[in-house]
This record gives structure tokens, sequence and C-alpha cells, in this order.
């Protein structure tokens, strides 16, 4: 094992980061993914994976990804919804998994609304 | 590492660990296995969070979703409802005792809100064997800037101008202990880790060393450099498993990544640490008795004409600190002095961990900035009394501490203000009491753990608190003589004057205190012969409501001394005689009927 400098002491918290960021619950952008069991039978096991493929792959530290249940649409399922911190939430529907890949890098990584594929913008008000 | 979408904070500490967390875990894994979701989900073992009454508690993040109470039967349906459906589970969430509305978020919840963490940082936060996660929490960043930026003379000087004072016991403020050690030359020094916590009930320096044991070496390591010192021991308790364990991974990964050793980050500066194992007495960790163990000497308290920091461990110059008081040490640091002093009064600076028991509705470990009111405590943090009750007095300070009673629960916590009501902070032992409880009683119980633990070397500590224990239990037996009370406040000035070390001068606070606030009920023991708490056995009796009782025979069946008589449906009656005061026909008995005196 090299001994550590105090640079390396910066990286070791940088390669963490993602891991500390998901427990301290700070995010840039969060995807949730809508497992009702209408959900999960129109496959959204399959967009999970997916995203979580997607976050791997580049590598970003800041995206929060989460389940919730049925959002109410069940005929368009597998559903997920994008919320870029300081923004009104985007709903996704039909998805399969090139469709996940251009809303994660378009609008998770980018920044812009994949609008073919949403839904509408904004959520019910919930509490 | 691996990205996954949640992480399952599961407590490791050793309370929860004792109700299962480990069983719970296994099945969190077999289940997340049975759905695969072992690779979006992880779930990790974290040191104590705090919250032990409600154990095995687990937080889920990101989202702060905290569940309580576990058991094994109950993950199957956790995972398929909030892992796989995102829907967390009410059932399993803390409901705080008056509405009893599920709060799901652990910042909303009461005993959570209110705290502030320093000591306690990464509570919760990090897996305590893996030390990534805790350099990933700014973790050895003190040590970086102290080894890099700052000479010994500032290191001390921030630590001076931080207030910071001893978590150990008596506070005394660590800058001048450091400056002390440093300005005597010497070929050798040394830093002491005090974790022998052997305080009963205690457990703050167990919860920091078992959550977060890299914070403890990290401010050694800071200490060794402020004053020159290269080797370090932690004297740790013996009945910490755990807490030595990771104890002893951490040191060994410390050394790996070259954080402790030799040239520690390319600095120059070399430092290592030792785990001593404790001797097992409440008086080992007394400063002089505790470097004697190390020593390989007769474990025993010596007079302390000379300051250990000029001739301590091997008649080296030797800084002893404490568990928290080294964890608070990095903070500092990184932050500065300024920023800690800040926080607390105009004496205590920072916060203290307490360690909140007793009959108090949510019992565990607290961290609070000093000056937070007793009543926030105990009734905001820990959630009230237990069953309703009246509130009495709540003993702070360890065995030899005292008890303050509810006409001063707006009392500010610090080191001068609990001293100045005739208690102490001592190492934050926090023992609530409520209306059931004989203050006469608590006292005794107390002397007598203190006058098992004197050991003996001093006369007034070994014969004064024995004839004390012997005077409290005759009250508390109905034979207390007038004239008592008195004798028992004489005894105990002169034993604070005369003991040698802090055991001896603070043993007679649990007696002086009570009287001091409690002495109509000595009063009433001595010359009514009662016990109005219904406590004492020898001044209690048992007898039965005629008006309430229906004759349903349950006490009678339930008296193990066949001491109830009575026919079915006829009021019963206890023939005292036979009585042998157990309580149980009280505890059976559905209708309030069985009356003690
Ligand atoms: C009888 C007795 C027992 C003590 N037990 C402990 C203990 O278990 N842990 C501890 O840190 N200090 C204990 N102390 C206080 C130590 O003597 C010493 O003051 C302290 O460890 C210094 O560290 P600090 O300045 O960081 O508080 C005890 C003192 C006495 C008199
Ligand atoms: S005061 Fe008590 S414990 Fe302390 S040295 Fe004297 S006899 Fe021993
Ligand atoms: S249990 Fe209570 S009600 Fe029943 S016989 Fe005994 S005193 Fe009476």
């Amino acid at each position: 094992m090299p001994k550590l400098r105090k640079e390396d002491l910066e990286q070791i918290a940088q390669r963490m980061k993602k891991a500390m960021s998901l427990r301290e619950g700070a995010g840039r952008a969060k995807i949730t993914v809508h497992m009702g069991t209408c959900g999960i039978s129109a496959g959204a096991r399959k967009i999970v994976s997916a995203v979580m493929h997607c976050l791997e792959e580049s590598g970003a530290q800041d995206v929060i990804v989460t389940t919730s249940g049925c959002a109410g649409l069940c005929s368009r399922e597998p559903m997920m919804t994008v919320e870029l911190s300081g923004q009104a939430p985007v709903k996704y529907v039909d998805l399969d998994e090139a469709k996940v890949k251009r809303v994660f890098d378009e609008h998770v990584i980018g920044g812009v609304i994949v609008a073919e594929f949403a839904l509408a913008r904004g959520s019910e008000q919930t509490l | 590492m691996k990205s996954h979408r949640a992480h399952v904070m599961l407590c490791a500490g050793t309370g929860c660990v004792s109700n299962g967390s480990f069983e719970v875990k296994a099945a969190l894994e077999k289940e997340l296995a049975e759905r695969d979701l072992q690779d979006e989900i992880a779930v990790v073992m974290t040191g104590c969070n705090g919250f032990c009454a409600q154990g095995p508690v687990m937080v889920v993040q990101p989202g702060e979703v905290f569940y309580q109470l576990l058991g094994t039967k109950d993950i199957p349906h956790l995972v398929e409802e909030h892992f796989l459906k995102g829907r967390p589970v009410e059932r399993l969430m803390y409901r705080p005792p008056v509405d009893k509305i599920p709060v799901p978020r652990m910042s909303d919840i009461g005993f959570f809100k209110k705290q502030r963490l320093i000591a306690l940082r990464n509570r919760g936060l990090i897996d305590p064997e893996k030390i990534d996660e805790y350099i990933a929490r700014g973790g050895y960043q003190g040590l970086s800037k102290a080894l890099t930026e700052m000479t010994p003379e500032s290191i001390v000087e921030e630590v001076t101008k931080s207030g910071l004072r001893g978590r150990g016991g008596a506070g005394f403020p660590t800058g001048r202990k450091w400056a002390s050690a440093a300005k005597h030359a010497s070929d050798e020094k040394y830093i002491i880790c005090n974790a022998d916590e052997g305080d009963p009930g205690a457990f703050m320096d167990r919860s920091i060393i078992e959550g977060d044991p890299h914070a403890v070496i990290e401010g050694m390591t800071i200490a060794g450099r402020a004053v020159g010192a290269h080797a370090g021991w932690v004297y740790i308790r013996t009945e910490y498993p755990i807490a030595m364990e990771r104890l002893n991974l951490a040191i060994s990964q410390a050394r790996d990544y070259g954080l402790l050793g030799a040239d520690i980050l390319g600095s120059g500066f070399d430092f290592d640490i030792h785990v001593f194992r404790g001797a097992g007495a409440f008086v080992c960790g007394e400063s002089s008795a505790l470097r004697a163990s190390i020593q390989g000497d007769p474990p025993e308290p010596s007079a302390k004409h000379i300051h250990a920091t000029e001739r301590g461990l091997f008649q080296k110059p030797t800084v002893l600190n404490n568990v928290e008081t080294l964890a608070n040490v990095p903070e500092i640091i990184l932050r500065g002095g300024e920023w800690f002093a800040g926080i607390g009064t105009e004496g205590s600076k920072g916060t203290k961990v307490f360690a909140l028991v007793g009959n108090v509705n949510n019992t565990g470990l607290v961290e609070v900035p000093m000056g937070t009111t007793l009543r926030e405590i105990i009734f905001d943090i820990g959630g009230g009394m237990e069953k309703g009750k009246e509130f009495k007095a709540v003993q702070t300070g360890g065995p030899s501490g005292g008890c303050i009673p509810a006409s001063l629960l707006d009392l500010p916590v610090d080191f001068d203000r609990l001293t100045e009501v005739g208690s102490m902070m001592g190492s934050g032992g926090m023992i609530v009491m409520d209306e059931d409880t004989c203050m006469v009683d608590v006292a005794r119980y107390f002397l007598d753990f203190l006058r098992d633990e004197s050991c003996g070397k001093c006369t007034a500590c070994r014969e004064g608190v024995d004839a004390m224990y012997q005077i409290v239990s005759r009250i508390c037996n109905g034979h207390g003589c007038e004239g008592d009370i008195e004798l028992l406040e004489d005894l105990g000035e002169t034993i604070k004057d005369t003991a040698l070390c802090g055991l001896g001068t603070s043993a007679p606070n649990p007696v002086l205190s009570t009287i001091a606030y409690f002495r109509q009920e000595y009063e009433t023991h001595i010359s009514e012969r009662r016990c109005p708490a219904g406590v004492c056995k020898a001044l209690i009796t048992y007898s039965i409501d005629a008006e309430k009782c229906n004759g349903c025979t349950l006490c009678a069946k339930n008296c193990p001394e066949n001491a109830i008589s009575g026919d079915k449906k006829e009021v019963h009656t206890i023939d005292q005689s036979k009585c042998i005061k157990c309580g149980i026909c009280r505890d059976v008995c559905r209708r309030e009927a069985v009356l003690v005196q």
C-alpha cells in the first residue's frame, strides 16, 4: 500500500463522493421510476437497471435514483420522473431502454427536456 | 465504488447488535438478493445511531427514512414496499408518544431535531470499518492541515482559542494541558486516550470508538504533533469487544495509508498508537491509576505533586485526554478554534454527548450544544417521562454526581452550572427518575457502588464512604436516628476535603445533593418511619382497598407467600406477617385496589 500524500486524501474523497452525497440526500438531479404493480409488469425493473447503467457509464456523482408507487397513469407505464434541482419535475412515459438513455444524456446530464417522450411538466401537489 | 440507488444505514452499535441487527442484516441481504435488488441497494453497517430505545434502527438514504424496532419478519414486506415499489412503510416508522402519527424523516423526529453533532459528526453516515468513508467526510483533513500548514505552537493556540475542556470529568482546559506538555523538553513524550468509561450506564466513549474510530486516532495524532509526542496509548475497557475490534482495524488501516507510522503524509512527523486493555476497576479511569496500570504497577491513584504533563507515563511528559475530547480536535483544527468557541456558553464551549437513560421515553445517546437546558434534553429530545409519570429528579455526572430536582429543570447544562447546583458534568451520564423513585434509596445505591470501587488507599474514602453507606442503609431500613442527616453532612464534607483522588472527593455528592433537595424525604424516613415513594421495603406495607376490590382472586393466586386470602367475589386481605413486600399483588391487580404506604 503506497503511503498517502496530502493530495491523495482529496482524491479518495472525490472517488467516494457519489456514495456520500447519496447519504446526505444532496443531489443535482433526481430520477424516480414508478414501480406500482402495473409499472413492474410493464417492465419498470428494466428501466431501473437501464438508469443505473447510464449512471455507472456517465460517472455522474450527483444523481439520485429512487422508486415510487404507481403514478396513476397505468396505461402509459413504464414511467419515470426527472427533477433537476430548482426546476419542475418532468414525467416521461412509455419508456424503453433506448429512450431512458436519451433522457439521461439529454435531460439529466444536458439539462434539455426530451419533449417527444415527456408527458407533462409538473407534478401533483403531494402533502 | 459501485453506484447504488439507495443506502440502508443499519445500526451496528452494541445496543442494536444485542437486539438483533446482524440478523436483520442477513434477512435484508437475502431478501434483496431474492428480488434481484442487491446491486441497486447497498446495506451499510454503521456505528451507534443514538436512538437505542428503538433499536434495531435503520435509515434509508436518500430520503432519510427512519425505521425502528426491526425484526427479521418485517424485512420481506419492507423490501417489497420500500425498495421495489418505493412506498415507505409507515408501520415501522417512529411514532411520538403524544400524537402517534408516524414521522418518516429522521431529522423531523424530536429526538434528532435538537441535537448538534460535532464529536458524533459521522454517526450513522459512515461504515466505521472503512477508512475511505471517514476520509470522504473530511476525515484526516484536520491532521493534514496540522502537519502541513501549522506549527506545533499554532495547533496548541487553536485548541486554546476553541475553549475546549476535557470531556472525561474534570473539565480541564485542553489547550492549557497541551501547552504544558509542549513546554517540557524530553526525548520521549506520550499521548494517552482514556477509554476506560467505568461509569455504570455510560456509553458515549464506546459509541464514538465503535462508530468513528478514526476520529480518535486523528485527534491523538494531532495532539502528538502539538506537544512533540511520537507514541500514544488507548486505554480501553475490556468489556468493549466491538469497540476494541474496530479500533484495532482502524489503526491498521491508518498505518497502511501512512496516516500512522513514520513520515505521516510526507511531513516528516512520526506517530503510532498502541491499544491497552483496561484493568477493570472504576478507579482505573483516574489519571494516575491509569498510568500505573499501563506501567504494570498496581492501579492506584497517587498524589499529584508533579503534573503528568511534566512527568507522567514512564516519567515522561504525558497528555491524557478523554475519547470525546480527542474526537472534537480534528474539527477544531479544520474549522478553527473560533468556530468552536462560537458554540456553547461563556465557560463551556462546543457540545457535550450525554447517555440519556432511566424513566424517559427516548433513551439513547444525545449530543447537544453546551447550555441546552435539562428540560430540552429530557422533554424535547427525550420525549418526556415514561408512562406519563411525574418527573422527580435527574442524576448527572456518573455514580458520584448529584441529583437535580424539578425546580431546576430550566438550568442550562454546562460544567460550571452543574457544579453550582451540587452535581457535576462528569463524563455525561444522565439518569432520569420519576415520582416512584426514593431519593434516599438512590443515594444508598450509588454509595454502595462507590464503597466497592474505592481502592482503599486513603482512610477518608475507604472508611468514610462505607460509614455513609451504613447510615443511609439504616435510614432505608427504618432504623434512622435523629441527627443522622447532620452526621452525613459532616462526614461528606470531611471526605470531600481529605480524599486523595476524584473518586473520594466526589463520592459524597449523591448524598449531599439528595439531602439538599429532598431533605424532607430523609426526615420522613427517620421520624415517621415511612418511605413516601413506596420503595424502601422495611418502611412500607401493602394493603387492599375494600372499596375497590371486587374479589377477583388474582392477587391471591400470584402471591408467592400465600399471604393473601379471601373468598371469590369478596374483599381480600393481606396477612402482614407473611407478606415479603415483593409488590406482585399490586402489579397484577387490574382495579388498582392494592395500596402501598
Ligand atoms: C475515579 C475516577 C474515574 C475516572 N474515570 C474516567 C474514565 O473512565 N474516562 C475518562 O475519560 N476520564 C475518567 N476520569 C477522569 C480522568 O482522571 C482524567 O481527568 C481525564 O481522563 C482527562 O481527560 P480530559 O481532560 O480530556 O477529560 C476519572 C476520574 C476519577 C477520579
Ligand atoms: S480517594 Fe478513594 S479511590 Fe481515591 S485514592 Fe483515596 S481511597 Fe483510593
Ligand atoms: S387482584 Fe385486586 S381486585 Fe382482585 S382480589 Fe386482589 S385486590 Fe381484589
